[in-house]
């Protein structure tokens, strides 16, 4: 299935406003979910990360409420940005998750909803004619190609790992 | 469905979710079922306290401790049976069921065959992955006969299940596939099927990446119907002739009435029922 968005309609300024924050706030949800599945089974490593990662992406979203000022983005937000086809951009992939992955895996994870984020605001940039959209557009895809730049950066800490990386020692039933 | 008609709620998808953290494996489709359960609820503006999700045994089965709506986790391929005594004693109640292929097909089977015939207003939503994850692997009434593993040397042989076709046969009065992996859709799917008189199945391809790591090919094989849906069960049946196990979307909407016993309305005294039954 793809998982490019359904496009919520950014009219205004206000809109793209809500959207870049709902974008923040879901993928803050789906990194949180996915750190108690690691907790859950006993991953700690991913656990840390994938808080760090929500956090991250909370502080982006407070940062775009404050942009917004005494506009209520939050419920404007509620209101406008709903991705009818798939999921939110930024949303980490649930179904790639796996109890033995590895920070590789999880910044892959990251990098590829930074890579949404960015095309989804490049796309606002080229359609809209209202100029203030554009030029707020514009800021929010420097910002996530810069969140690009940082998981690479991230990234050249944590190689690709072998090809037998979900290999189980004890696993949950023997099906060889 | 019933709680329509209530004043309508401001409730977020996130407001039907207990505190309870679901234990399915990481990359479990399941997980997104819960969210397409709480996103149709949330669309359809349901009090959670007028919605019970009741369920039998299985990974999927786990699902009514993770909302909080009212739940049931009831006994091994016994949860319509559960669910249709609610609904025909509380039909002011939406009553969705849960429900995985081993569950529902296998222990369950009979029951899925006359709760389609019943055709009581509830919803069925069977969470198929081919396979019984909770057990640890076993082939289910879904497994394709070739599938070969230590527990099924060289696969089992026999035929796989045909959910659909069973249900269509059977008198259900609406019937849809959905994939896990899509849980917006999904959750559109599920509100059409709540808000459905009569008793609605939705079969989920929900893929199992611990005991069937292939089915996460599942994403780019699944594809939208390729004709609309049909109130006629005749161009229903024809179109599963020719289903591939991918085809999404809403297959049937029929219009059967549901079937609603008069409650509260009975002279039986239950004391005088009891002497029939003295020795």
């Amino acid at each position: 299935m793809s998982k490019a968005p359904g496009n919520p309609k950014v009219a205004n300024l206000n809109d793209l406003l809500a959207v870049a924050y709902q974008i923040e706030i879901d993928a803050v949800d789906r990194y949180n979910l996915l750190a108690d599945q690691m907790e859950t089974h006993n991953n700690p490593e991913l656990v840390k990360i994938f808080r760090d990662l929500a956090r991250a992406e909370g502080i982006h979203g407070e940062e775009i409420r404050r942009l917004a000022g005494d506009f209520d983005v939050v419920a404007h937000a509620r209101e406008i940005a709903k991705f009818k086809r798939s999921e939110s951009p930024e949303e980490a992939d649930l179904s790639s998750a796996h109890y033995l992955m590895t920070p590789w895996h999880a910044l892959q994870l990251s990098l590829g909803g930074e890579e949404r984020a960015l095309a989804y605001f490049k796309s606002i940039v080229e359609a809209t004619k209202d100029p203030k959209v554009k030029a707020m557009a514009a800021e929010l895809v420097e910002e996530e190609a810069e969140h690009v730049n940082l998981v690479n950066r991230l990234l050249l800490r944590y190689p690709k790992p072998k090809d037998n990386w979900a290999d189980d020692l004890d696993p949950p039933v023997s099906q060889e | 469905m019933s709680a329509i008609g209530k004043p309508p709620l401001a409730c977020k998808p996130g407001d039907y979710k207990s505190a309870v953290k679901p234990i399915w494996c990481p990359g479990c489709g399941d997980y997104h079922v819960l969210m397409s359960f709480t996103r149709a609820f949330a669309q359809l503006k349901l009090p959670p306290e007028d919605v019970v999700v009741v369920s039998g045994i299985g990974c999927s089965s786990r699902i009514p401790a993770y909302t909080n709506c009212y739940g049931f986790h009831g006994v091994h391929g016994r949860s319509l049976a559960l669910a249709a005594g609610l609904k025909v004693t509380r039909p002011d109640l939406t009553v969705v069921v849960a429900s995985g292929d081993g569950d529902g097909y296998s222990i369950g089977g009979n029951h899925f065959l006359h709760a389609c015939r019943r055709n009581i207003d509830m919803t069925y939503v069977v969470m198929d992955n081919h396979i019984y994850g909770m057990t640890k692997g076993q082939p289910s009434p879904t497994t394709e006969p070739e599938f070969d593993t230590a527990l099924s040397p060289g696969g089992t042989g026999v035929r796989p299940f045909h959910p659909l076709v069973v249900a269509l046969a059977s008198g259900a009065n609406f019937i849809a596939r959905c994939f896990s992996g899509d849980p917006n859709e999904t959750a559109s799917v599920l509100a059409e099927a709540i808000k459905h008189p009569g008793f609605s199945f939705v079969e989920i391809l929900s893929p199992c990446v611990t005991f069937r790591p292939d089915e996460s090919a599942w994403k780019d094989m699944v594809h939208p119907a390729p004709v609309p849906e049909t109130s006629d069960q005749g161009k229903a049946a024809r179109r599963l002739m020719t289903d591939d196990g991918f085809n999404l979307g809403i297959l049937y909407r029929g219009s059967r009435k549901p079937y609603q016993p008069p409650v509260g309305t009975t002279s039986i005294d239950l004391a005088e029922l009891e002497k029939d039954f003295e020795l």
